[in-house]
């Protein structure tokens, strides 16, 4: 995946889904505006087929769809690959964000979609991974290679979204430093200081389930109570 | 409870049973009493009367109508039995006035010297001396005598009669009686007193009776005033406790249902909005995500089409700023607005506002650093940025951000030095819709941002005022505990 965005540099395909014409029609036309190929579809089932024929680099998603819902989709990507996805929820309806990002959405706009906003949500979840020609990382059984963007646990190599691996490599970048949220919306998600700290707490969910031997007991991903997360002490 | 000015209802009911038993019994009483010692009185005078007749009858014919001192002592003592003395009297000579006969320690006990002739009053000799029988009741020493007093009358040939001159005297003790008129009197205190005690307890079981369905209204009224409509009170009986009751049940199910038509009217109204707002994010969704493209593109369209694709583009935007503000304040309507609290330095957010809007150089601000609070910082960017927003566009600079703290909550103040708000304006100014004047008809604003701030601070459990500053100027204090209530328990 981030290999694809690497390979594609400016240029990505997007895969729309959409089920609303009027809507579909004016995200696919701001977004090519803006450089992107775009593949829309209007339910999720071709959402789905179009994914394994397209190989997008970013799934933009509306939650309400008719027939497979939303979150069901969300879960499929996850489980077909590593492409990130942005998912479109209706306003405020907090419990929608908190099962997309459950569901393993990366980020989320609000519905009405400003396109630049979107512009932006989509530039920060493609945006190249930094490599660096350092040693191996070892953290107890974990092992971060920054030079080829692979972490491996116990020598398993772990498969991560790249959010969550940016998070990981920026909260390991600095072991046993506190980051708050806020700074992590930052770094990771480009969000302004006002982000959705959910993004982050989500995130770190899905990226203890993958690391941890114990999710409700963390090594690697640390909460700091009312500060917010650092990595380690292992 | 509000102080009575005057007694409690239970007092006065007390009060008015006790003065009607005192009153009826004093009357009864009082009546039976006075008569039954005239009764007694009467009685024994006239007993006492007859027999000192009867026995002076005995001794004529008199010997002689000059009679001497012998003579007298021998009519005294006809005129006398066991419960009386008696002297007789012929001008100054009168027979002796002996102690007291009678057994010692017995029921006659009058005092030495008994028919002293100073107890005999004056006007009782005048009558007696006329040739007449009277008698008066006098007290002797504390003792209640009856004196009676008989002239000796001589009858001549011819039947008539004339004075002898010889008077008898008789005094006879009315102690029996007195102690028979004092056990009658104090059969009336007890008789009274008891009924009195008993129409006190009687008075207690009405009040307690009349007063509990009173407390119980009492009670009822002060629930339904605080808005429990659902109270309701026990109808006992069919008096006119009753039929308050009944009143009172039939008012606030009447109060009940009109409150509860009200509130359906506004659940649907809102509701309607709430609607109305989804239904349009669809079709506005579609034109914001074009909008920016007709924007974009407007600089190369040819007059008018250039300006009009502006135009839209720029009312799309103001659309959807007040559709979204729509759904915002329906979400608070209809309870689901939920906080995402956070571990946040105070300062910082301000800053951070500020910042993102490119209003660091415009604002005044005094910041003190190292206040942190739980919080849900973009609703606190909500209220902030509305409060900084209108005080740049409405008042007039500096405008200023003050933070200040105490252990348990935040309070920032932001304000601007123009002429302020007027007096009229400033209840409503958190009102939806409401504008200031009607010349800012249609300002930058959707007319929702303050109410959508304030319902923003009351989810914190905070608060949002405005009051004019003394020195002019409009001035908002936003208060937060530091503590949000968090049902979630947070994220942490």
């Amino acid at each position: 995946m981030t290999e694809r965005a690497v390979k594609l540099g400016g240029v990505s395909r997007v895969l729309l889904i959409e089920d609303d014409p009027a809507v579909r029609e004016g995200l696919e036309l701001a977004l090519t505006r803006h450089g992107h190929r775009v593949r829309a579809v209007e339910s999720g089932e071709q959402g789905l087929d179009r994914l394994r024929t397209d190989l997008p680099d970013v799934v933009v998603l509306d939650l309400m769809l008719p027939g497979m819902d939303g979150f069901e989709v969300c879960r499929r990507i996850r489980a077909a690959g590593e492409v990130p996805i942005i998912m479109v929820t209706a306003r405020g309806d907090d419990m929608d964000v908190v099962a997309g990002l459950e569901a393993g959405a990366d980020d989320y706009v609000v519905k009405p979609v400003q396109p630049r906003v979107l512009e932006a949500r989509i530039r920060a979840v493609l945006r190249r991974i930094g490599r660096d020609q350092a040693e191996l990382e070892r953290y107890g059984d974990l092992t971060i290679d920054r030079a080829g963007l692979v972490v491996a646990n116990r020598g398993e190599p772990v498969s991560l979204a790249p959010t969550e691996l940016r998070l990981l490599l920026e909260l390991s970048g600095t072991p046993g430093r506190v980051h708050s949220r806020q700074q992590l919306l930052e770094s990771v998600w480009e969000h302004g200081y006002f982000g959705d700290s959910r993004l982050v707490d989500a995130c770190v969910q899905r990226l203890r389930a993958k690391i941890e031997d114990d999710s409700a007991a963390p090594v690697y991903v640390q909460t700091v109570r009312g500060f917010g997360y650092r990595f380690g002490p292992v | 409870m509000v102080p009575r000015p005057s007694l409690g209802l239970r007092a006065r009911l007390l009060f008015a049973f006790a003065l009607l038993c005192v009153v009826t019994a004093a009357a009864v009483a009082g009546g039976i009493y006075v008569q039954a010692r005239n009764a007694i009185l009467q009685r024994a005078q006239d007993a006492a009367v007859h027999a000192v007749t009867s026995r002076l009858e005995a001794l004529y014919p008199l010997p002689s109508a000059a009679p001497g001192l012998a003579e007298l002592d021998k009519i005294a003592a006809a005129a006398i039995d066991q419960n009386s003395f008696a002297v007789a009297v012929y001008r100054e000579m009168h027979s002796p006035l002996g102690p007291p006969l009678g057994p010692p320690g017995g029921r006659w006990r009058p005092g030495p010297p008994v028919l002293d002739l100073g107890v005999i009053s004056p006007e009782l000799r005048q009558v007696v001396a006329g040739g007449r029988t009277a008698w008066q009741r006098v007290v002797v020493q504390g003792a209640p005598i009856l004196i009676i007093g008989t002239p000796l009358l001589i009858v001549e040939q011819d039947r008539t009669t004339r004075v002898s001159g010889i008077e008898v005297y008789t005094a006879r003790s009315l102690l029996p009686e007195q102690r028979s008129i004092d056990e009658l009197a104090a059969s009336v205190w007890l008789t009274g007193g008891a009924a009195l005690a008993f129409a006190v307890v009687l008075a207690l079981l009405a009040t307690r009776g009349v007063l509990r369905p009173v407390r119980e209204l009492g009670w009822a009224a002060r629930l339904l005033g605080e808005g429990e409509l659902r109270t309701r009170i026990a109808v006992r009986g069919s008096d006119e406790l009753a039929d308050v009751a009944r009143t009172f049940n039939n008012t606030a199910a009447e109060l009940e249902r009109h409150v509860k038509q009200l509130r359906e009217m506004e659940a649907d109204a809102r509701r309607f909005v709430a609607d109305v707002s989804h239904e349009l994010r669809t079709p506005l969704a579609a034109l914001t995500a074009v909008a920016d493209v007709l924007d974009e593109e407007a600089a190369r369209l040819p007059e008018p089409a250039g300006r009009a694709a502006r135009l839209v583009s720029q009312e799309t935007l103001n659309l959807t700023g007040l559709v979204n503000d729509l759904i915002e304040i329906s979400r608070f309507d209809s309870g689901v607005a939920a906080l995402a609290l956070n571990e946040i330095d105070v300062a910082e957010l301000v800053r951070a506002t500020l910042r993102v809007r490119g209003w660091s150089e415009s604002v005044h601000t005094e910041l003190p650093p190292g206040v942190t609070a739980r919080l849900d910082p973009r609703r606190v960017d909500v209220i902030l940025a509305n409060l900084v927003g209108n005080a740049l566009r409405h008042g007039e600079p500096p405008v200023s951000v003050r933070l200040s703290a105490d252990p348990h909550w935040i309070a920032l103040e932001v304000r601007d030095h123009g002429p302020g708000l007027e007096e009229a304006v400033l209840p409503h100014v958190f009102d939806r819709f409401y504008k200031a004047s009607a010349a800012r008809a249609r300002s930058e604003g959707s007319g929702l941002g303050l109410a959508i701030a304030r319902e923003n601070a009351r989810l914190h459990r905070g608060d949002l005022t405005v009051t004019n500053a003394p020195d002019g100027g409009a001035m908002f204090t936003l208060r937060l505990p530091r503590r949000a209530h968090d049902p979630d328990g947070g994220p942490e």
